[in-house]
């Protein structure tokens, strides 16, 4: 069957491109595929990864999260001010996780309560997020003390900590989407929402838990990606709903809901966008040329979710007649 | 003599319109009954109340003789009744098992599902119904008969003390059709207690032990099968005799070919298609479902590729043409799929009407509607195609019956007076009264000198409506008849696959 040789292909083409990035670095600058610039590209890249990965939830329902960069921004904003204030390290993290969680309680009651349409909402909260954070930082950079870029450049086993949290976050997150109730639900609901209704599946508690998680996540990132940093910035976050999404659907995710994964497919979205940046650095590559690849990619990632829809159509149309082969 | 469901003075108003007066039966259990009526006639609501959608204004049901006053669905299904539905609500995205178990996964420690026992459940119900698939099967990959008896298993899989089937065959193919029927009659042998709503009065007929015929929300007639044949489920549909299924035809085809195909070819699609259209001819394309119909009404308005031949339009061809751009060369085409392609269902009986002819009342240079003008046009056309006097213009087109929803789809295309109008199974779904309608309209317009095409999965609709009759059969013409030829029998033949006779 050729259509389904097509389709297996297109399942594959992250994969594909991500090995394609890393033989084509790997060839033209030795440094690139050393151990330390692996583990390196991983770290870098375990921020976006465990973003898109509550993203990945949101694309499955049909929905999108573009609050999630501004949720980063207020969470880490207010650890900042705690830290400088002299609250322990702990403390702040949990709080942390804490504003992810409340970020992610407004957006679920906006869109599956009162049944507002998701862009809006979450648009309307990355202004509100970026704004308060700013009003909070009174739009100054904040350097963080060394322990938390300490405990960020952990290692166990060798590998990093940021590698063992975008290990296990994306993980669960495969684990619950393919095994649990709610995670074939959710694939339900993002095929169509009213048809699951109908089903009987509690549509709002499944858009509810979709969107907390989301803030969940964009909290965990933003942790992960504080210990990298060591520093709060007015850019802090900035583009991340862009980059989450991007490497959800460079991984297969759908944006028109019921389709995608975090395993392999989200994962790999995030390391190959991570790939193609650290290559270019290592290349001495214009930093003015970055943005234009980010959006390339963007640009591929769309291309590709259109092409396999596409495909899908297709294998759904009905064959009339067996063609002689010729 | 114990009753599966006793239904007692049912009443229902939707603001002020009385839709149910007092209707009242009663069914046995382990029997099957039959309930028709014209679309609007109330079926659907008396669903509605029994499945938990609505609730009734009076009346009582008993479900086992206890009361039973669904108040959501999931009651209605927790109390035993279960629906399989004319549209499938199944996600082509899940697997089989996991599409039956959708609500109710069994789980281990409190958390992951128990594939190992879903999987072999679903295994159990599918040897019921007569399906032969691995249950981690993704439902994208299974045809709608094998869907519809996916539905089957899911509705046994809750346990149901009724199964009500509503326009189950509507979209299954006439071999799909038996084995439904065949998994119907092993089901009421082991004791199940169906209903079965259908236009198709012969399967009725056929299927069920007792018949209920609706009217006007009242119960026009009742009683065990035998005692009805379908003249007598027909007059007391309506409420008079229908002396004529087909109005009378005035014109004949002229001798001008308005539209013509010559060698149209797609692979794996059609193949070497070619016949001519006259002005004023009813032509018909008969064969089964899946024969190339529908995809040959799409290459032909242009909303699917063909790779070889051409289409002619006035003697022009149409090359690659876009379906605009056929629009306004005067094809129209009326799809086998109204609620997704023929109609925008939340939007207003005005707004679908004028969708096509929109841009002939915006005729000054920037291009505002003439509302008045609008205005007077609707009207004419809603007295020509009889739409429903109680219906607003503003009312979403969802709230109409099936029949009145074709003919805001038919209107739709009047509007724009085609020189050549395809039709894909125009009357699907359609009960008696709005077919003859939609019928007249038809002939209407051939004798005004449209060429029409008509497509149909029934063969009584070609003989009494076409001059000329095509059969296709795997994408290709197998056989034309003329009207003094016409010969179901021949017909037929030449739609079965060959096999079956050599």
């Amino acid at each position: 069957m050729r259509a389904s040789f097509n389709r297996r292909l297109l399942d594959q083409t992250p994969t594909l491109l991500f090995a394609v990035a890393l033989a084509g670095f790997g060839l033209s600058t030795p440094a690139f595929l050393t151990k330390e610039n692996l583990l390196n590209i991983g770290v870098q890249a375990a921020p976006v990864g465990i973003v898109a990965t509550g993203m990945t939830f949101v694309l499955l329902t049909g929905g999108v999260d573009l609050s999630v960069g501004a949720a980063m921004f207020v969470a880490a904003a207010v650890a900042g001010k705690l830290l400088l204030g002299g609250q322990s390290l702990a403390l702040a993290a949990t709080a942390m996780l804490g504003i992810g969680a409340i970020w992610g309680a407004i957006n679920a009651v906006l869109i599956a309560r009162s049944r507002i349409a998701a862009f809006i909402v979450t648009l309307a909260m990355l202004f509100i997020g970026r704004g308060f954070a700013l009003w909070l930082t009174e739009t100054r950079a904040m350097n963080l003390p060394d322990s938390f870029l300490r405990v960020g450049s952990a290692r166990f086993a060798g590998i990093p900590a940021a590698l063992w949290l975008l290990g296990l976050v994306a993980g669960a997150a495969q684990i619950t989407l393919s095994f649990t109730p709610f995670g074939r639900q959710l694939h339900a609901v993002g095929q169509d929402q009213e048809a699951a209704r109908k089903a009987g599946v509690n549509t709002k508690r499944i858009l509810t838990w979709t969107y907390l998680l989301s803030g969940i996540a964009a909290a965990l990132g933003a942790v992960t990606a504080l210990g990298q940093l060591g520093a709060v910035t007015p850019k802090f976050g900035e583009n991340y709903e862009f980059k989450a999404i991007a490497a959800a659907v460079l991984g297969g995710t759908s944006l028109f809901g019921g389709r995608g994964a975090v395993l392999p497919g989200t994962l790999i979205g995030a390391l190959l966008i991570q790939s193609i940046e650290n290559g270019l650095v290592l290349r001495n590559a214009d930093p003015y040329f970055y943005p234009l690849i980010t959006s390339a990619i963007i640009f591929v990632a769309i291309c590709l979710d259109r092409v396999r829809s596409a495909i899908l159509a297709k294998r759904t149309r009905r064959h009339i007649r067996v063609e002689a082969t010729t | 003599m114990t009753f599966a469901l006793e239904v007692r003075g049912i009443e229902k108003s939707f603001s002020g319109v009385p839709v149910l007066r007092g209707v009242t039966f009663a069914l046995e259990a382990g029997k099957t009954l039959g309930l028709v009526g014209e679309n609007g006639a109330g079926k659907s609501t008396l669903m509605n109340i029994l499945g938990g959608g609505v609730q009734a204004d009076a009346g009582q049901m008993l479900l086992g003789g206890v009361s039973h006053a669904p108040r959501t669905p999931a009651d209605a299904a927790r109390a035993g009744v279960a629906f399989v539905h004319q549209e499938l609500n199944l996600f082509p995205n899940l697997t089989i098992a996991e599409n039956i178990f959708l609500t109710a996964f069994p789980t281990r420690s409190g958390a992951f599902i128990r594939y190992s026992a879903i999987y072999q459940r679903t295994a159990e119900l599918l040897r019921e119904v007569g399906l032969d698939t691995p249950p981690d099967t993704p439902v994208e990959n299974l045809s709608t008969g094998q869907r519809q008896l996916v539905e089957i298993a899911k509705a046994l899989s809750r346990d149901a003390r009724i199964l009500i089937f509503d326009e189950p065959t509507s979209s299954l193919s006439a071999r799909e059709c038996e084995q439904l029927f065949k998994v119907m009659g092993q089901l009421r042998r082991r004791g199940l207690t169906m209903i079965y709503i259908s236009h198709q009065l012969g399967d009725v007929l056929r299927l069920c032990d007792s018949v209920v015929v609706l009217r006007d929300g009242i119960v026009a007639g009742s009683g065990p099968t035998r005692e009805f044949t379908a003249d007598r489920l027909v007059v007391l549909m309506v409420g008079r005799a229908l002396t004529q299924l087909y109005p009378s035809r005035r014109g004949s085809a002229r001798s001008e070919i308005v539209f013509e195909a010559r060698g149209l070819g797609e692979p794996r699609v059609i193949h070497d298609i070619s016949f001519a259209l006259r002005r004023g001819e009813i032509l018909g394309v008969a064969g089964l479902m899946g024969a190339g119909r529908s995809e040959l009404a799409r290459i032909l308005f242009g909303l699917d590729p063909h790779s070889r031949g051409a289409v002619f339009l006035e003697g022009k061809a149409l090359h690659r043409a876009s379906p605009t751009e056929r629009i306004s060369r005067g094809l129209a085409f009326l799809t086998e799929d109204r609620r997704h392609e023929g109609l925008c269902l939340d939007a207003s009986i005005a707004d679908n009407l004028m969708l096509v002819a929109l841009r002939d009342f915006a005729r000054t240079p920037l291009k505002l509607l003439n509302r008045a003008m609008s205005r007077a046009t609707l009207q004419k056309i809603r007295e020509r195609i009889r739409l429903n006097q109680n219906a607003r213009d503003e009312q979403p087109v969802r709230t109409l019956s099936g029949g009145n929803q074709q003919k805001v789809v038919l209107g739709k295309w009047l509007l724009v007076q085609p020189r050549v109008l395809i039709l894909d199974e125009p009357t699907r779904g359609v009960d008696v009264g709005a077919k003859f309608e939609i019928y007249s309209q038809i002939l209407e317009l051939a004798d005004g000198g449209a060429g029409i095409l008509i497509i149909s999965s029934e063969i009584e609709e070609l003989l009494g409506l076409c001059d000329r009759v095509l059969v296709m059969n795997r994408g290709e013409i197998r056989d034309e008849l003329s009207r003094p030829e016409f010969d179901r029998e021949r017909i037929l033949q030449s739609a079965l696959p060959a096999e079956l006779f050599s």
